[in-house]
């Protein structure tokens, strides 16, 4: 008896703290953010919307606030399958133990029988039952809502990115602050927004400094195409590579040798293989008149087309249609080690006097300048790939180097359009030079100061002209 | 007319996907114009697969030198071709048993697997590891201390070469790992070589072609170079 | 014909039996000894590892084989760690290819790690192949909105929505980090620009040699972890083998009723030297465990690591002798041309 009564204090006691715990919980939420609005992200590329509040006055302790959004209709279906499916499952589970100890312990049925009965009726009950399974837990306002940030208690202001274009979402938000007891409490949710749709724009704010530097750099390239079409000078310096080009087509035609030309390993939408074209346009012009034969093995069927196309004009602009043939500019494979395989073994039977690779070469481009080296082809190189430069510099005569390779329609046809373009091309170069020293500078000086406006200068330059 | 469809296609398309990268509205178009791209290089495989047969059959008919290579050729071509293409000897997918070539081509045991295994897996890799023997003959022949800068390219080489292995690690693993000059262990200092010097010198090179690659650009899409289209009016 | 002209005219072959017995006879030593040299981890194999460490079991993990046949070389065994630590710590693995052999390296890398080692991991589940997709970058640039598009179903034709773990993924910014091993395009470079930095997700790259100097000025700004080569395998391997080993090590230890820490201090201990185990097992500490345990024990800490985890390690065998080799190439081409120039000046 005086155990029960004792027994019957300390509940009391239990029952008065957790009351009191309640109470004073209930009194600590502090009190929601008010004027909650969402509206899309004007300017942008879509997927972003701005979600403003009014911070509620005299809450102590605030800690920040905490950004909700509405799921999404794929989110919802992933959801609901998800709880339906654990929902089934625990169907099937009860569905099949039930039956199981039925017949293993009524009706004495041997475990491996029961077994397999009871799996027939544990899926008839999830036929059964499957249309009663609804998801029935919502969020607040009735929604299911997903947490977009948390952020500190002056933020007033958040942009979500990273949202669906398609969606429309609503927002709300809630205020935390730290209780007296050091824990934290969460105020009601605030009203939800109306329905935004974060659509896409008529313009990309945000890649505007990216436009003006095209802006830029194409302005640069067109004005001294006029520049030289004025007929001001405009000088070239020797490119070796290209240069060489007549003694290397020379040596072929003295040794009765034939040339060989591969333009790369990669399609004609890769400015690589364009620039290898045209480099074979001059080539094949200068085979043309000294009667060499050249022979260009592709890998892509479309730069055989192209190939095709360029050596016939170059054999109609030397006058030699009649020594045009098109069975010497052929396929042979996309896969990049089959046409590696087959172009080494066209270089040690027909040993060619010389050989020029002109475009975008991988692991292979060693492979083949090495052969070529074995049969001592005069050999001339051209790629943007830096990894490949240092293979073929080592095993070739000459090599075009990075833009020397795109500079070489612009050498190879010497009009003033194409030589504005260069010089116009040579301004970019010193306007992002200009830009890197001023950079660098501003980041060095940024860094060394602690200078908070330069700080956000490297900051913004970082996040739009960068990052665009 | 021959060059000029398809120097409107060029201006056309080059300023679609220009357009595209800054108005989000016609974002759509560009990667429509790439996806087009895409079915055009695939439709002309077909005549890839056409210069192929025909450069070879030329060769077996004429009886020229190496006409047995292209017997071996074709031979290949035709059979994996119908392995893949008919599914010869791929079981119908177990979820759909009565789905005729439901089944997955390359699925372990198909008769494609097996050229796949067997024969296309060992001729790659021993193409790749031919490598080796190439870099060798070349650095024997090529890495000269002609001057100054190739020596200094020499003694980076050397870094790099030996940082990459445990002869690295066994030449300087006398030095503390966690002491000032740990820098200077030649596992640490190859790593370095790379992220600084080798990644300044790549972004040099790297701003110069894209550069090249705007400057080409521009000037295909205005029809100023048209080189890749044989050239001429 | 003296010594330094023999050495000018050297026939190349006579270099490539050089290359060809520095290659093959470490290969033959290796195999027949077991013996691998040791390594130390770099900051960058370090932080790869530490990338998927860092993540809690579960997570969704997307990993794109970009390689084939020719660079399995450097890649497989590379491929073959990833698998093996986000099997041992739990995640989901997601499996993608954007060249056309890379659906095979998959079959072979999880066919030979999750078939051989982890047989429990569950296809749909625990991972699942989604097998290769045609369109390079664009693959890229469409499934970091909308997954779904390029992925309807996995590599055997199931629909997506039948397999579980595609539940809740619509997007690339759905999955918590994304593993690529690349062979050159499309592969990391790619992974860099169109995903991991505009969608701002850890990325752990494996690469081939040639590509590691491109992908240096990516660390650690938009790549966390990079391994450059088979050097960067084996150091990533080494890191893993010894985590997998402290892991069973731990899992043994606390099931036979060891608690932490000291747990963990001897499953580091045994790590770093597993001899100890059976020393350790004699020792009064050890009286908790039953000698069903500490034979367990004492089998784990002593037991070799299966040869497949070893692959990266076994290899950088022949390259120490190769790279060796390439530099007495380099000093004696040095020499001759040396001793030739003084030649030429002389007469």
């Amino acid at each position: 008896m005086k155990r029960s009564s004792s027994l019957l204090q300390t509940r009391s006691i239990l029952a008065m703290l957790a009351v009191m715990v309640m109470i004073s919980s209930s009194f600590a939420a502090p009190p929601a953010p008010t004027d909650v609005v969402a509206e899309d992200l004007p300017a942008d590329g879509g997927g972003a919307a701005i979600v403003t509040w009014t911070i509620p006055t005299g809450v102590e302790g605030l800690e920040g606030f905490q950004v909700w959004r509405t799921e999404v209709v794929s989110e919802t279906t992933a959801r609901v399958a998800n709880e339906r499916g654990t929902a089934l499952l625990a169907i099937q589970n009860q569905a099949y133990q039930n039956e199981y100890q039925r017949l293993v312990g009524v009706e004495g049925v041997a475990p491996e029988d029961a077994s397999m009965q009871a799996r027939a009726v544990a899926r008839q009950a999830v036929i059964d039952q499957q249309g009663s399974v609804t998801p029935t837990e919502t969020g607040p306002h009735g929604r299911f809502w997903v947490l977009v940030d948390t952020v500190s208690a002056e933020t007033s202001r958040l942009q979500i990115g990273k949202l669906s274009p398609s969606d429309e979402y609503q927002f709300m938000v809630y205020t935390v602050a730290k209780t007296a007891d050091g824990g934290v409490a969460k105020s009601e949710a605030s009203a939800e927004t109306g329905m935004v749709l974060p659509a896409a724009s008529g313009i990309d704010v945000k890649r505007l400094p990216l436009f003006f530097i095209l802006l830029l750099l194409c302005g640069s390239v067109l004005f001294f195409i006029r520049w030289a079409r004025s007929g001001r000078p405009i000088t070239i310096r020797k490119i070796a590579g290209l240069a060489a080009v007549d003694e290397a087509v020379g040596r072929a035609t003295e040794m009765g040798r034939p040339i060989l030309y591969i333009p790369g390993i990669q399609d004609m939408d890769d400015l690589q293989t364009v620039a290898g074209i045209t480099v074979l346009g001059r080539v094949a012009k200068t085979a043309a008149e000294y009667d060499a034969r050249i022979e260009v093995p592709t890998s892509r069927s479309l730069v055989m087309s192209a190939a095709r196309e360029t050596v016939h004009s170059s054999y109609l602009a030397a006058g030699r249609t009649d020594a045009y043939n098109p069975d010497l500019i052929y396929y042979v494979t996309d896969e990049q080690f089959g046409y590696t395989a087959y172009a080494s073994g066209l270089i040690v039977r027909e040993k060619p006097a010389a050989c020029f690779y002109m475009g975008c070469f991988f692991a292979e481009s060693l492979i083949l300048a090495e052969t070529g080296n074995s049969v001592g082809a005069i050999q001339i190189a051209g790629t943007a790939m830096p990894s490949q430069l240092p293979f073929f510099v080592a095993a070739c005569d000459y090599t075009l180097i990075g833009e020397e390779f795109f500079a070489a329609s612009a050498y190879l046809s010497g009009e003033p359009d194409q030589l504005g373009s260069l010089k116009g091309q040579d301004m970019g170069k010193v306007i992002v030079g200009a830009v890197l020293i001023i950079g660098c500078l501003i980041a060095t000086v940024a860094v060394a100061t602690g200078s908070e406006s330069l700080m956000h200068a490297v900051d913004w330059f970082k996040g739009s002209v960068l990052s665009a | 007319m021959k060059r000029i469809v398809p120097l409107w296609i060029t201006a056309i398309v080059g300023l679609v996907l220009i357009v595209s990268n800054f108005l989000p509205g016609t974002r759509s178009w560009g990667e429509e114009a790439t996806t087009w791209f895409g079915i055009i290089a695939a439709v002309a495989f077909v005549l890839g697969g056409g210069s192929l047969l025909k450069v070879h059959l030329k060769k077996i008919s004429d009886r020229n030198t190496g006409w047995g290579y292209s017997m071996i050729v074709l031979g290949t071509f035709t059979a994996t071709l119908a392995v893949g293409l008919f599914k010869i000897g791929v079981s119908p997918n177990p979820g759909y048993p009565d789905v005729p070539w439901s089944g997955d081509v390359q699925g372990q045991g198909t008769p494609f697997w097996w050229v796949y295994e067997y024969v296309f897996k060992p001729l790659t890799a021993t193409m790749f590891a031919m490598l080796a023997f190439y870099i060798a003959s070349a650095a024997f022949r090529a890495f000269r201390a002609k001057n100054f800068e190739a020596m200094l390219l020499l003694g980076t080489a050397f870094i790099i070469l030996l940082g990459r292995t445990f002869a690295g690690y066994f030449l300087t693993s006398w030095i503390p790992i966690d002491g000032p000059f740990s820098g200077l262990r030649l596992e640490e200092l190859s790593v370095y070589i790379m992220q600084v010097f080798n990644t300044a010198g790549n972004r040099a090179i790297i701003i110069g072609i894209a550069l090249g690659i705007a400057g080409t650009s521009l000037k295909i899409l205005m029809g100023l170079d048209r080189s890749y289209l044989g050239g001429g009016d | 014909m003296n010594l330094i002209d023999r050495m000018a005219n050297l026939d190349r072959r006579w270099i490539f039996l050089m290359m060809g017995l520095a290659v093959g006879i470490p290969i033959i030593v290796i195999g027949i000894t077991g013996k691998t040299l040791p390594e130390e981890p770099t900051p960058l194999a370090q932080a790869a590892f530490d990338v998927l460490d860092d993540l809690d079991p579960g997570s969704r993990i997307l990993m794109a084989w970009d390689f084939d046949p020719a660079s399995e070389g450097e890649l497989g065994p590379m491929a073959t760690s990833f698998i093996r630590q986000c099997a041992q710590k739990g995640h989901r693995m997601y499996f993608i290819a954007l060249w056309p052999v890379g659906a095979q390296m998959i079959r072979s890398s999880t066919s030979r790690v999750i078939g051989g080692y982890y047989p429990d991991l569950v296809y749909g589940k625990d991972w699942v192949d989604l097998g290769f997709k045609a369109g390079n970058e664009a693959v890229i640039k469409t499934i970091v909105t909308d997954f779904a598009q390029y992925f309807p179903t996995d590599a055997r034709g199931t629909s997506v929505d039948a397999i579980p773990m595609m539940e809740g993924i619509s997007s690339l910014a759905d999955f918590d980090a994304l593993v690529n091993a690349s062979a050159g395009y499309p592969g990391s470079k790619e992974w860099v620009l169109y995903a991991a930095t505009p969608l701002k997700k850890p990325l752990v790259i494996g690469c081939t040699g040639v590509q590691a100097p491109q992908m240096y000025p990516y660390v650690p700004n938009q790549v966390q972890g990079l391994l450059g080569a088979i050097k960067g395998a084996a150091e990533y391997e080494s890191i893993v083998n010894k985590w997998v080993r402290s892991e069973q090590l731990l899992d043994a230890l606390e099931s036979g009723g060891i608690t932490e820490p000291a747990s963990s201090e001897l499953a580091a201990r045994f790590t770093a030297n597993p001899t100890e185990a059976s020393t350790w097992t004699t020792e009064a500490a050890a009286a908790a465990m039953s000698p069903e345990s500490k034979t367990k024990l004492i089998e784990i800490a002593t037991a070799p690591i299966p040869g497949i985890f070893l692959e990266a390690q076994r290899r950088m065998g022949p390259q120490l002798v190769a790279h060796l080799l390439m530099i007495g190439l380099i000093i004696a081409g040095n020499i001759v041309f040396f001793a030739t120039r003084r030649r030429g000046g002389s007469q």
